[in-house]
């Protein structure tokens, strides 16, 4: 079971935001593998799933951006109807509380993952265990890192 | 301990009845001997007998910064100019400075309450004050030099800069208690540490008075912990003879204002009446009672604080003032409500997770926003975490300005940054 990095960033809710964002990504040739926005109306924090988290952390840092990276899970789901059903049960009954979760498709109509932001991702993870579920892997959310990527680094 | 302990103790009643009869020969005084206050009274219709109780005050006129100025150099001495004593100046921010002077029992009194004070620091004449204020024109160092002669320790005349010397000085005489300023006191940490002088172990220190700058709560924290002595927070004017007006006991919860030099009036700024309860915020304004040579009545400080109700467990009988949170030319008005930036700065500054940089911004519909920005180190992508800020900053704002602000949170770095005097508020309203 890996954890996997999301990178998240504080912005106002202003017109170009997203575009400043993805230009710094674009430039970097770093891939957004899914992106999610949370919003209070004036201010909001926009999640990332990329395929080099430390760069992008370090990139959008550099430019002064207010960044964190955390732990996610990346749950696998099987494209038929009650497979987030199927998850969904699991979490509940292994008390595993979402903070905040979002779809990532990764191939239409083939591969989908529930990505889910806990509290205690460790807790999670051990809470987990043994249940027959399939997690996004490390090396192929990021294909291009060689070696394995850090963990810590978060805002704490 | 206390060095006059019969007036620091002094019953109410007695307190006031003292200050009524110096308050009468104070107005009668100025009234024969000062033009200035004379016209002033010729034009309002008030007779130095009108005023028979403490509340009459409110009848005297004010004196402001502008009336010292239009009486440079010396229109407002009460005494024959043989009995001149000192010059003490204050400078002002513009125009000529303001000149005040002491004749001999001015500056007893000036050493006499400033005796009071250290002693109510714990004090005694075994201690050795380290005196790093400016001697010369400004009262911060003379005035506490007497009063420390007064106490009868040793007073090592010091004055600022040369810090090697300085800590020398510390270490060959055994200082145990400093006057410095804020900054001062912070910056010689930093050379003691390059110097590989522990502070805490190499030197005596026991106490530091702190002043002539403003500086926050945490500042004397920080400073209390870096030589591991107490600070305490003292208040003083020129006008008003210099440091040891107000003083902190050993409680450190409020200076002590001596009250039977000076009657103290909080009032609005804006309406210049006093403040409707006991520990309202408003402009302090001062009527000096036992000042021979230059008497000054209902004084406009221009300082913003408000006097902490009920009894003094030290045993003190004259009221405490909180600290000083700014001055009365800062204060805006926002739905028929008086506001001081820094009470706005105070709530930012005991919040975790914002960073140092704020705006006010007052609309034409009378709204408040409150714009800060979050601290980059404490941002951990929760957005739950953020909105909880925001609420939190604005119960608390609600709580001390009673009207409820918008609060903007912004990322670091995207407002202007402050550097010395600063723009805080930016009111569309009169755009
Ligand atoms: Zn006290």
């Amino acid at each position: 079971m890996d954890a996997i990095k999301q990178i998240s960033i504080f912005a106002r809710n202003n017109p170009g935001q997203i575009e400043r964002i993805t230009h710094i990504l674009a430039e970097q040739k770093i891939n957004i593998l899914a992106i999610t926005i949370a919003s209070s109306g004036e201010f909001g924090v926009i999640k990332f799933l990329v395929d080099q988290c430390e760069k992008a952390y370090e990139c959008l840092k550099s430019e002064g951006m207010t960044v964190s990276l955390n732990d996610v899970l990346a749950i696998k789901l099987t494209d038929k109807p009650g497979g987030l059903y199927k998850v969904a049960k699991i979490l509940r009954e292994r008390k595993v509380n979402i903070d905040n979760a979002y779809m990532f498709v990764q191939e239409s109509r083939k591969q989908g993952y529930l990505m889910i932001e806990v509290k205690d991702i460790n807790k999670s993870m051990e809470l987990l265990k043994g249940e027959k579920l399939q997690y996004l892997k490390k090396k192929d959310c990021y294909p291009r890192t060689k070696k394995p990527v850090k963990s810590s680094q978060s805002g704490k | 301990m206390f060095w006059n302990k019969e007036i620091e103790t002094l019953s109410r009643k007695k307190l006031e009845e003292l200050q009524i009869d110096r308050l009468k020969k104070t107005v009668k005084k100025v009234y024969d001997k000062v033009p200035f206050y004379k016209n002033k009274f010729m034009e309002t219709g008030i007779k130095p007998q009108d005023i028979q109780s403490l509340k009459d005050v409110t009848k005297l006129p004010f004196t402001t910064n502008d009336d010292l100025r239009a009486n440079f150099p010396d229109g407002l001495v009460a005494v024959p100019k043989g009995q001149i004593i000192r010059l003490h100046t204050s400078s002002g921010t513009t125009g000529k400075p303001k000149a005040l002077f002491f004749s001999k029992k001015d500056v007893d009194v000036a050493a006499d309450q400033m005796a009071r004070c250290l002693i109510m620091s714990g004090m005694t004449s075994e201690d050795i004050l380290q005196n790093m204020m400016t001697y010369g024109l400004f009262t911060g160092a003379l005035v506490m030099h007497y009063g420390a002669e007064k106490v009868g320790c040793l007073v090592i005349p010091a004055g600022p800069g040369n810090s090697e010397r300085q800590i020398s000085l510390m270490q060959d005489f055994g200082t145990t208690t400093l006057h410095i300023t804020p900054s001062y006191a912070l910056y010689l940490a930093d050379i003691m540490e390059s110097m590989g002088i522990d502070p805490i172990k190499d030197l005596k220190l026991k106490r530091a008075f702190v002043g002539s700058e403003p500086y926050t709560e945490e500042t004397r924290k920080k400073i209390e912990a870096l030589y591991d002595i107490d600070v305490y927070n003292s208040y003083g004017l020129s006008e008003m003879n210099g440091p040891g007006v107000g003083f902190e006991c050993g409680e450190k919860h409020g200076m002590h204002l001596w009250e039977d030099n000076y009657l103290v009036e909080i009032i609005d700024p804006q309406t210049l009446l006093p403040v409707k309860e006991e520990g309202q915020v408003g402009e302090l304004v001062l009527t000096s009672l036992n000042r021979e040579a230059m008497p000054l009545l209902r004084y406009r400080t221009r300082d913003i604080t408000s006097i902490i109700p009920g009894k003094c467990p030290c045993g003190r009988t004259h009221r405490r003032i909180n600290r000083i949170t700014g001055r009365s030319d800062d204060m805006f008005i926002i739905r028929g409500v008086n506001v001081f930036p820094q009470q706005i700065e105070r709530i930012l500054m005991s919040t975790q997770r914002v960073g140092k940089n704020y705006q006010i911004v007052l609309d034409a519909l009378d709204d408040i926003t409150v714009r800060v920005e979050i601290s980059k180190d404490m941002f951990d992508g929760n957005m739950e975490h953020l909105v909880d800020l925001q609420k939190e900053i604005t119960g608390k704002l609600k709580a001390e300005i009673l009207v409820t602000p918008k609060v903007e949170l912004l990322e670091p770095g995207s407002l202007p940054s402050f550097e010395g005097k600063a723009k805080r508020v930016i009111d569309k309203r009169k755009l």
